[in-house]
């Protein structure tokens, strides 16, 4: 039966299509016209990229730093594709089609279904529910922004964070990622006054290879430490090296 | 029209980064360190972007009330509330302390 895969889907659909609303509102906060916000979400349709693009823009940085931000956000949608391809085993003539919706909720939903047909029913419900309402919200967003005017006042500047909070909450859930965040959050406000508009949260990327290369040197010592006790017949992990970031845990999956 | 341009470069390399996930062959992109970077990259960016977002004007560091909707809206995540209430939480309680503050 495949009326719950419908009902799953459209439940994210609409849920999520609601919050063009808030990219609207932003949007046309951060100076896009109606026309401009309508096209990211209609033609790029990844909400976290089109998010920072807009915040990087009213934040005076050039288009071309501000565009290269949000594509790099967008990177994960790719291994979104690697997984969606061979679940859902797409004839080669679709697929140029079938990539505009390959997005954070229609990955969620049909990676979590059994089988390939209910995969497939998954990825489209969810897709076209969300493009359908993502669009029009947008639209209804920005014209209320213009209509509203000083959107500051009505405390909608404070959208754009607590939608990049929101986005990133469910993704950090080791001590890795605590320290990938932190690490990036310190990178990107220190580098501010110094950096051109937009050039910080790119150089915040630095934050991953930064924890990934002091992770192996920690452990790489306790490696060692390990090893030299175990010549001097000692008594196997001490507890500190189970916590903290030194923690060799693999990743438990990557996304949602 | 830079903003036209901003919007020209995203929407193509968003639809080419999506594209090649669906047509690469699947040992490209499945080695652990590509995995592991792919994973992490995300947190990186979203991380710096709320911090700027909430705690940046222009190319200074300010501490108004945004950070108080910040607040809220973690409060509100750790609640596990939807998605559109913890907007809303950061929005209502920004605009709250901004019209107490004057």
């Amino acid at each position: 039966m495949r009326s719950p895969v419908v009902r799953d889907a459209l439940g994210v659909g609409v849920a999520v299509g609601l919050s063009g609303f808030a990219f609207g509102v932003t949007s046309a906060g951060s100076g896009l016209t109606v026309l401009q916000s309508c096209a990211l979400s209609l033609l790029a349709f990844t909400g976290a990229s089109q998010f920072a693009l807009v915040s990087a823009l009213a934040g005076g940085g050039s288009p071309v730093a501000a565009a290269v931000g949000a594509v790099f956000l967008s990177m994960r949608n790719a291994f979104y594709g690697l997984r969606l391809s061979q679940l859902l085993a797409l004839p080669r003539a679709v697929r140029p089609l079938a990539a505009h919706f390959v997005i954070d909720e229609t990955a969620a939903v049909a990676l979590a279904q059994t089988g390939r047909r209910a995969a497939r029913l998954g990825f489209a419900v969810t897709g076209v529910s969300l493009y359908v309402l993502w669009g029009l919200t947008t639209f209804l967003g920005a014209l209320g922004a213009e209509a509203i005017g000083d959107t500051d006042t009505w405390g909608l500047d404070a959208a754009g964070p607590a939608v990049f909070l929101a986005l990133l909450a469910p993704m950090v859930r080791t001590a890795r990622h605590r320290a990938v965040a932190a690490v990036a959050v310190l990178l990107g406000l220190g580098l501010l006054p110094f950096l051109p508009a937009g050039v910080p949260v790119l150089a915040a990327a630095l934050a991953v290879p930064t924890v990934l290369y002091v992770e192996g040197r920690v452990a790489g010592r306790c490696a060692a430490g390990r090893a030299a006790r175990r010549d001097r017949g000692g008594r196997g992990l001490g507890n500190r090296e189970q916590g903290g970031r030194a923690q060799p845990n693999r990743e438990e999956g990557e996304g949602r | 029209m830079s903003i036209w341009i901003a919007i020209a470069v995203t929407v193509v390399g968003c639809y080419v980064v999506k594209l090649a996930g669906l047509l690469v062959s699947a040992g490209t992109l499945e080695r652990p360190l590509v995995q592991r970077l792919a994973a992490l990259l995300p947190v990186a960016l979203l991380a710096a972007l709320t911090a700027q977002q909430a705690f940046a004007d222009g190319r200074e560091l300010v501490l108004d009330a945004r950070a108080a909707g910040l607040a809220a809206a973690l409060v509100a995540l750790l609640l596990r509330a939807p998605f559109l209430v913890v907007i809303g939480a950061a929005v209502v309680v920004t605009a709250g302390v901004r019209a107490l503050t004057g």
